[in-house]
């Protein structure tokens, strides 16, 4: 079970003077219960690249393999794919509509065929695993503060329970505060439920502390691929590509070119805590 | 001398039913004071919903004050013959560049608001060229905004607030939609405005690594100024300023967090430099 994307290819514009090569040649395997994190500066092709992984941009080269069966062949149904495959975008708080919290989340369910009573259900659950205070279930999700909206919106997407789900940079815009919130309750979904999580984000240090694979994209090709330790320890690759490491891993590395017996491999706070207590002589 | 003063400064919002009858007041900004300095570079922190951005749009005279007083360059906000000049005096940079970019070419945007304020047009292209200049995009002057990256884009909305020649410019969570290069070259930006020009600068984030080379910051909670100083001062509050549901830079988190494990470790720091200076490592 997983998602396997052999050779992709994206072109648009072709065949005229702005045709632009958006994926060039992309290949990976997407294993079930992985959390990834994408990264990659703007143009890179990171959101191309996950567009095409529920089928709402078809590559114009290569194929996509979700569970063994080639999605983009003519009995796929892709409407299937799309709820097992599930997308939160930039600013998905722009997509409520509803006249209620409530029947915004459960307008996804209700789609996917599910009577009313189950529906009903799986809104309840999907609101409460994201934390969402229960007095606001029958408010107009206009009303809302950011935070709020921006859960009420991932709610929406959860509400399907995707078995993959896709999420494009879920904190832009939140503060602090809620950037912790929102990527904690992720986390934590994730370890419950144990699906893919596949996370787009402009913030090492974010990615650093949550995810257990990155995926860097540059120039419309996978430029690396590998655990936090493994990409984070690539500094000049990364700069190269205008990318940088989190603020400790510069921190260690900096210890270690004034001689300092440090692993520079601390991508978190925590990590970077515990080897400077043990330079100097004490336990973590 | 401040170029703005707020004295008790009220903003409360009226929620009305369908009839129009007021359903219930939201009290957005309660009893604010702030100064500014001519000159200064400040910034303001505070979560979604904390108040900063009805603040923002009060300097701009966009909102006029429920009560108490605001003046920005010695003119009174709730006087409305006052409107137009307070606009000139104090610009502003909104979060969207999308939103605010509206001519096909990047001279023309930028040319938009001295043409509106009548000007004559070789001062205004005077005006377009210097204040393309002044964030680096003049080279990209003939063209087509849409093709700009985010960063650009922003930078184009600065140089448009900057021909009109204010003496403070608000920035209101200008980076939220941007990458990290493009946060980097606004914030450059902003700072060289303000060294080379003399503008005063208001920056309003949640990004707490952007306000580390501020003079001065204010952070707000519930319409309120709830701590005020400088950043060393604003970042050795660690535990206060979450509870404002804001954050600390990473670096001043691990020194934190190190003090906290018995290390020898002054409050505050901000930098790497810093750290290692403090770590003493022999």
């Amino acid at each position: 079970m997983s998602l396997i994307l052999d050779n992709i290819s994206y072109k648009y514009s072709t065949g005229t003077a702005y045709e632009v090569t958006a994926l060039d040649g992309v290949s990976l395997e997407i294993k079930d219960g992985q959390f990834i994190g994408i990264i990659g500066h703007t143009g890179s092709g990171k959101s191309t690249l996950i567009q095409h992984l529920n089928g709402l941009l078809k590559a114009t080269e290569g194929t996509i393999y979700y569970n063994g069966q080639d999605i983009y062949d003519k009995d796929y149904d892709l409407k299937d794919l799309r709820t097992q495959v599930g997308m939160v975008f930039q600013y998905p708080e722009h997509q409520l509509f509803e006249t209620t919290v409530f029947e915004d989340v459960k307008f996804g369910p209700k789609n996917q065929g599910l009577d009313d009573k189950e529906a009903t259900l799986r809104a309840y659950e999907a609101l409460r695993s994201v934390g969402f205070p229960e007095d606001y279930y029958d408010q107009s999700p206009f009303e809302l503060s950011g935070g709020q909206k921006r859960r009420a919106a991932i709610a929406g997407v959860l509400a399907m329970k995707p078995a993959v789900l896709i999420l494009d940079e879920p904190t832009a815009g939140l503060d602090p505060k809620g950037r912790d919130e929102i990527l904690g309750l992720i986390s934590d979904m994730h370890k419950k439920m144990g699906n893919t999580i596949i996370l787009v984000s402009h913030s090492m240090e974010d990615v650093a502390n949550y995810v257990d694979r990155i995926i860097v994209m540059n120039d419309a090709k996978v430029y690396m691929d590998g655990t936090p330790k493994e990409v984070f320890s690539r500094v000049k690759d990364l700069e190269e590509i205008g990318l940088a490491v989190p603020e400790v891993t510069y921190l260690m590395m900096e210890l270690k070119e004034r001689g300092w017996n440090v692993d520079v491999s601390a991508t978190t706070v925590e990590e970077a805590k515990n080897e400077i207590l043990k330079l100097k002589g004490m336990n973590a | 001398m401040n170029i703005i003063e707020a004295k008790k400064l009220v903003h409360e919002f009226f929620r009305r039913d369908e009839e129009g009858n007021i359903e219930g007041i939201q009290v957005a900004l309660n009893e604010v004071d702030l100064q500014v300095k001519a000159g200064s570079f400040i910034s303001i922190l505070g979560h979604n919903g904390s108040g900063k951005s009805t603040l923002a749009k009060h300097i701009n005279a966009l909102l006029t004050p429920t009560d108490g007083t605001l003046y920005v360059d010695g003119k009174d906000t709730s006087d409305a013959g006052n409107e137009l000049a307070i606009r000139q005096s104090a610009g502003m940079v909104f979060q969207n560049p999308d939103n605010q970019i509206i001519a096909s070419i990047v001279e023309e945007d930028v040319g938009f608001g001295p043409e509106n304020m009548g000007i004559p047009t070789d001062e205004i292209w005077e005006r377009v060229e210097r204040s393309l200049k002044s964030v680096g995009m003049w080279k990209y002057h003939t063209h087509s905004p849409n093709k700009l990256s985010g960063g650009q884009k922003q930078r184009v909305a600065i140089a448009g607030v900057m021909a009109m020649e204010p003496k403070c410019i608000i920035l209101d969570e200008p980076t939220a939609m941007l990458d990290p290069d493009g946060r980097k070259e606004v914030i450059k930006v902003a700072h060289e405005l303000n060294k080379k020009k003399g503008v005063t600068v208001i920056l309003i984030t949640h990004y707490m690594e952007e306000v580390v080379d501020s003079d001065y910051v204010y952070v707000m909670d519930k319409g309120k100024v709830v701590m005020e100083g400088d950043p060393r001062n604003i970042f050795s509050r660690v535990e206060e300023l979450k509870s404002h549901r804001m954050d600390v830079p990473q670096i001043t988190l691990l020194a934190h967090e190190l003090k906290k494990s018995g290390l020898d470790i002054p409050d505050g720091i901000l930098t790497r430099e810093e750290l290692m200076n403090v770590l003493n490592l022999g």
